[in-house]
């Protein structure tokens, strides 16, 4: 048995059950054309509002999976911000961040807090990073990889920190879609979207943060507007 | 696995006699069927997304092949490698062969119902190759050496005191009791075992032809580092799990959750498009996609292409009064519940299944719930009607219905038949009007007594009703 004739043989059992037998070229045409221009699903009316409107409902739905949402008119404010927050946890005042222009541009040097980038390793207790998007119908970041971005910034410290511009705060997932289609880029490596802190309910049904992922997930909703060329303007 | 399907009722009874899995299933009876009602009370459009979810399955498994290519082209086309296994023994044997040439010593998996059909645990660990659930529910069962008993939350079926002493016994730490230490004491356990790990092993929820990508979904993010920090990342999914496009992912993960948990949205949605890229900081340099067919291929065009719509989300099982009666273990299969009941005489033989179709009162919820409407109560009526047709029915049981169908075609006969047995039935009972045994009933008066008939029978009254009216 070789692994050609698996792949083959999957294959023709499909098309014997599907239709007798190997699909035309008008039915493979079909497939093209149905990938090609993606058929509009049913978006849910609940977040179609206001950027205002969007903002609010982002925060709600956010803080009802135990997310915290902290709002500050700009970049600069972040800092201070994020001090206060560590203090606020007795948490140290040291973390790993994303080398995001949003950030880069930030007064870190000016604050207590120690600053370190690059990868993310398993003493790092705090991560910072930047969201490609937040959607309002569900609180949901959209996080993105990238060489600036690593994944794991929002996994492996206990305390996630997250900047979200709130310009970028969309409707719905199929927004952020449609911002990353404009592109004409491919997708990164991990596109994470992510709905609250770390859960489970393995142990008698009851709710439990932190299972593998952040015990803590906060959210600063940023208002001005980023530098251009930031990480966040590809999904606008 | 090893299937005990054949022992079902022997499996039930001692279910049943559980004291403290019918605590933990006390537990789990009201708590998920309310989230669920609750989501699907919030979104107006829950019943067209339903809708709009079966079209969109339906589409998928009618053009399955073609979305199979697609995907696997750009897989390919992005530094991935596609691998196809026909059953579960191809399955293993690829995985082995993957985990053999990275040298694997060590594998983390994030939870995947896949790999337990395929029995890969085992097989690992005979190739001396160890495997790490991540799941909470997983870990706790992987100590206790089980099987995970709901595919959604696996040790649904073990109280907090069991969790307890297992951890004890395992972990080498002083032992706690409280559900917050429970899990921080996994987690730190836990945590260790993703970086020592050479490999990662997930299912996925949802493959997308259209870029494809592997979607992954939980709770806890361990499906995120179990793929994220080791080297390698190896997926295996069902050749059922593809969806044309990025969009179209969003129409099924909208009713996942809210079937499955009640909750909005799952904590973490994860899309993976090919290995780490030069540039990334983090991500598995290799990523390997192994599609399983294992029955599903033979299941289109017949009376059971409508289970491969199934999403997994465990609503069948959290609304059937069987499997909230026996938990998961009785069925003595990968995949408990309704949704089981259907799906594994398909994967180990009706003979060796024949219970499950018929562990079920027909009462209709399951498909009343199902996110994709997958006619549940009707593909184990198929399943009945295929155990009879191989007479694998029990002999009175056949012959009774013989006789049943023999009178049922003669309506004279019949009801002459049913006025004579109730007269002489409601005669027996006397004033007690009911009885503890009765011949050829045992199976109703063993747990329960049987009522006497009383005064006349529907026709009889019906006639009467019509003669008065005239």
């Amino acid at each position: 048995m070789t692994a050609g004739d698996a792949r083959a043989e999957i294959l023709a059992r499909l098309g014997h059950g599907l239709r007798g037998g190997a699909p035309g070229a008008e039915q493979r045409q079909g497939i093209v054309a149905r990938l090609a221009t993606p058929a509009a699903t049913l978006i849910p009316s609940r977040a179609a509002l206001d950027q205002a409107g969007r903002i609010v409902l982002f925060t709600r739905q956010a803080e009802a999976v135990q997310a915290s949402v902290e709002r500050l008119p700009g970049p600069a404010e972040l800092p201070a911000a994020v001090a206060a927050y560590l203090r606020r946890h007795n948490l140290p005042m040291r973390l790993v961040m994303a080398r995001d222009p949003l950030l880069t541009a930030a007064p870190f040097a000016a604050s207590m807090i120690q600053v370190r980038y690059g990868p993310v390793v398993e003493a790092d207790a705090v991560g910072l990073t930047v969201a490609l998007a937040g959607i309002a119908e569900t609180g949901t970041l959209l996080l993105a990889s990238s060489t600036e971005r690593p994944t794991m910034l929002a996994f492996l410290p206990e305390t996630a920190l997250v900047v979200l511009p709130s310009r970028q705060v969309l409707r719905a997932y199929e927004d952020a879609i449609a911002a990353w289609r404009a592109t004409g880029e491919g997708l990164p490596r991990s596109l994470n979207f992510v709905t609250g802190p770390s859960r489970s309910g393995d142990i008698e049904q009851t709710l439990q943060l932190g299972a593998h992922g952040p015990r803590r997930l906060h959210i600063l909703l940023i208002d001005e507007p980023a530098p251009a060329g930031d990480g966040a303007s590809d999904a606008a | 696995m090893q299937s005990t399907a054949h022992a079902f009722k022997a499996n039930v009874r001692a279910a049943l006699a559980d004291q403290p899995l019918q605590q933990a299933l006390g537990m789990a009876r009201t708590g998920f069927q309310q989230k669920r009602a609750d989501a699907a009370a919030r979104l107006p459009e829950f019943e067209a997304l339903r809708d709009a979810a079966k079209a969109l399955k339906d589409h998928v498994l009618g053009h399955l092949d073609l979305y199979l290519e697609a995907f696997e082209q750009r897989v390919v086309e992005q530094g991935g490698k596609v691998h196809w296994a026909r059953d579960a023994a191809e399955a293993r044997a690829i995985l082995i062969d993957l985990c053999q040439a990275a040298g694997a010593r060590t594998v983390t998996k994030s939870k995947s119902m896949v790999t337990e059909e395929i029995g890969l645990n085992e097989a690992l660990e005979t190739a001396g190759i160890r495997p790490i659930e991540t799941d909470l529910g997983e870990h706790i069962i992987q100590l206790a050496g089980q099987r995970p008993s709901h595919i959604l939350a696996p040790a649904i079926h073990m109280t907090k005191e069991r969790i307890s002493a297992l951890f004890a016994e395992h972990h080498g730490r002083p032992p706690v009791t409280q559900a917050p230490e429970l899990l921080a004491e996994a987690r730190a356990f836990l945590r260790q075992r993703y970086f020592e790990a050479d490999i990662g092993i997930t299912g996925a929820n949802f493959l997308v032809a259209e870029t494809g990508s592997i979607v992954l979904v939980t709770n806890e993010g361990n499906a995120e580092l179990t793929q994220g920090l080791p080297k390698v990342h190896v997926v295996l999914a069902g050749i059922e799990k593809l969806v044309p496009t990025l969009e179209d992912a969003f129409v099924l993960l909208r009713v996942l959750a809210r079937s499955a948990t009640g909750q909005e949205f799952s904590a973490y949605t994860t899309v993976l498009t090919g290995p780490k890229r030069p540039a990334d900081l983090d991500g598995p340099g290799e990523l390997h996609v192994v599609l399983l067919d294992n029955g599903r291929a033979g299941m289109l065009g017949t009376e059971f292409q409508d289970m491969l719509r199934c999403i997994r989300c465990g609503a069948c099982m959290n609304h059937c009064p069987v499997y909230l009666a026996t938990g998961g273990h009785a069925y003595g299969s990968v995949y408990p519940g309704p949704m089981g009941a259907v799906l594994t005489p398909g994967l180990v033989g009706i003979e060796e299944a024949q219970h499950l179709p018929n562990a079920s009162t027909f009462c209709g919820r399951c498909e009343q719930v199902c996110p994709v409407r997958i006619p549940l109560p009707k593909m184990m009526r198929h399943w009945r009607e295929e155990q009879f047709r191989r007479q694998l029915t029990p002999p009175t049981a056949r012959y009774g219905l013989k006789l049943w169908a023999f009178a049922a075609r003669r309506p004279a006969l019949y009801h002459l038949g049913a006025k004579v047995t109730s007269r002489l039935l409601g005669w027996l009972g006397g004033r007690r009007g009911r009885f503890a045994s009765l011949p050829l009933a045992g199976g109703w008066t063993g747990s329960r007594d049987l009522p006497a008939p009383e005064g006349q029978s529907f026709q009889a009254l019906w006639a009467a009703r019509q003669g008065r009216g005239r």
